[in-house]
């Protein structure tokens, strides 16, 4: 049985807010899955990079829930391969960012052991707390 | 100092976190081989964070204020006759500051309503003009000529086979890339250029999982030893960054590695300056490779290249 879709408003109004926000018009999206094939990321995904793309697309706000975003470490590798020169790092930003955005932390310093803290570079550190805290 | 073709270059210099507390190997040897290429980096005054991870979102000009604040120091430096006349350039060593700074710089040159809303937020600031332009250390290398630093080279990396690793953030986005995205060849000439033989090898710019070594080691874990494995496939005794990210996830994480694949052998990672030190006839004291994890000595050792 294929699966109906019901494009209803409130998946207009995300798909909307997730345009803007990431500045990406993710509607250009052809599906060849370039993005997923050349991610190194991808084997630890739930779902992948062009999945994320497609349920954004028909409003599906379900993403929310998927790791992806959060695996996806803004590489850039998807970025200078989209034939359509879609940014997907960009369109995991712009989710991460709307979860964020609602005082939910993705990590939790008191996690780093002591002994790792020492032993991390700053840059990993600073990095980190951009990336996954609001 | 030994000076090519008498041009000396005194240019604007952003250290960034990193090359002040874990990666001052990078620093210090850097500074040092420039000196004998006849550059003088004067480290911005005032600096602050690079403002590192470049941010992606369209509404979060907020983001940008620390970039373009270091923009303005590099104005400042102009100004107060630090560098020299018309040196409107800043100079980076870290991959993800410089990618962060050119990021930020590339935005606002696009906006100018961020560029006015950035610069009233600073108001007791001067205003940003625009001008600076960010460049990384190849970069400079480049413009100076690779023929150029052979010449200068004491020691040759004779039969050292080098992997270059790229990583991400000095190609990608290409608007910010000093190269070809897919396949550059900037650090290549460089290894050339000290001595050295570049390998041809497929992971040079796979990403090494960056930040996720804070709280999702496993992740770094995996594709260290999948860039590390197939640079050893290729035929490479060692790998060279820029990066301090990279270096920590590549040379430090082996000791990980080595805990959950006791198997694993390990490979000795460079900064790429540290090579350049060594190969320019800079003092030992100053390759700075108590910092390095794995030990760096010994294959340099093995080659004639280190006296013992």
């Amino acid at each position: 049985m294929p699966k109906k879709l019901k494009f209803d408003y409130k998946g207009s109004e995300f798909l909307d807010k997730i345009v803007k926000l990431s500045g990406e018009i993710i509607t250009l999206c052809d599906q060849c899955g370039t993005c997923s094939a050349g991610c190194p990321f991808v084997e630890e995904m739930d779902i992948t990079p062009s999945q994320i793309m497609r349920k954004v697309l028909i409003g599906d706000m379900e993403v929310m829930d998927s790791q992806t975003m959060w695996i996806c470490a803004s590489c850039f590798t998807c970025t200078v391969r989209c034939p359509r020169k879609l940014d997907v790092s960009k369109v995991s930003e712009a989710l991460r960012q709307v979860k964020l955005r609602q005082a939910v932390d993705k990590m939790d310093i008191s996690d780093i052991s002591a002994e790792e803290a020492k032993r991390l570079p700053v840059i990993g550190l600073v990095s980190s707390f951009r990336k996954l805290t609001g | 100092m030994s000076v090519i073709n008498n041009k000396k270059i005194k240019i604007s210099y952003f250290p960034g976190c990193t090359l002040k507390t874990t990666a001052k190997n990078l620093e210090i040897s850097a500074i040092e081989s420039a000196k004998k290429l006849g550059i003088e980096m004067v480290e911005l005054s005032k600096w602050n964070c690079c403002g590192v991870v470049a941010s992606l979102t369209s509404d979060d000009l907020m983001k940008h204020l620390a970039p373009v604040r270091n923009l303005i120091r590099v104005q400042e430096m102009q100004k107060n006759k630090l560098v020299d006349e018309g040196e409107n350039r800043l100079l980076t060593l870290c991959s993800m500051c410089f990618n962060t700074l050119k990021l930020s710089n590339k935005r606002i040159h696009e906006n100018n309503e961020d560029l006015i809303s950035l610069n009233n937020f600073m108001y007791l600031e001067e205003d940003y003009e625009g001008e600076v332009e960010v460049i990384h250390f190849f970069e400079l290398i480049k413009e100076i000529g690779f023929e150029k630093v052979k010449e200068q080279a004491k020691t040759t990396l004779k039969d050292l086979k080098i992997a270059p690793y790229y990583g991400c953030m000095l190609l990608r986005p290409k608007e910010v890339g000093l190269d070809d995205a897919e396949s550059p060849n900037i650090m290549e000439n460089f290894i050339e250029s000290i001595g050295g033989t570049a390998i041809e090898w497929e992971a040079k710019s796979r990403c090494c999982g960056s930040y996720h070594t804070v709280n999702n080691k496993h992740i770094v874990i995996n594709l260290a030893k999948s860039i590390i494995e197939n640079a050893r496939k290729n035929g490479a005794e060692t790998i060279i960054t820029t990066c301090p990210l990279c270096a920590f996830n590549l040379d430090s994480r082996q000791k990980d590695i080595i805990e959950e694949f006791p198997d694993f052998v390990p490979m000795p990672i460079f900064y790429f300056s540290q090579l350049m030190a060594l190969a320019l006839g800079v003092e030992e004291k100053y390759f700075g490779f108590d910092d390095n994890y794995i030990d760096p000595k010994k294959i340099l050792e093995e080659k004639g290249l280190l006296s013992n």
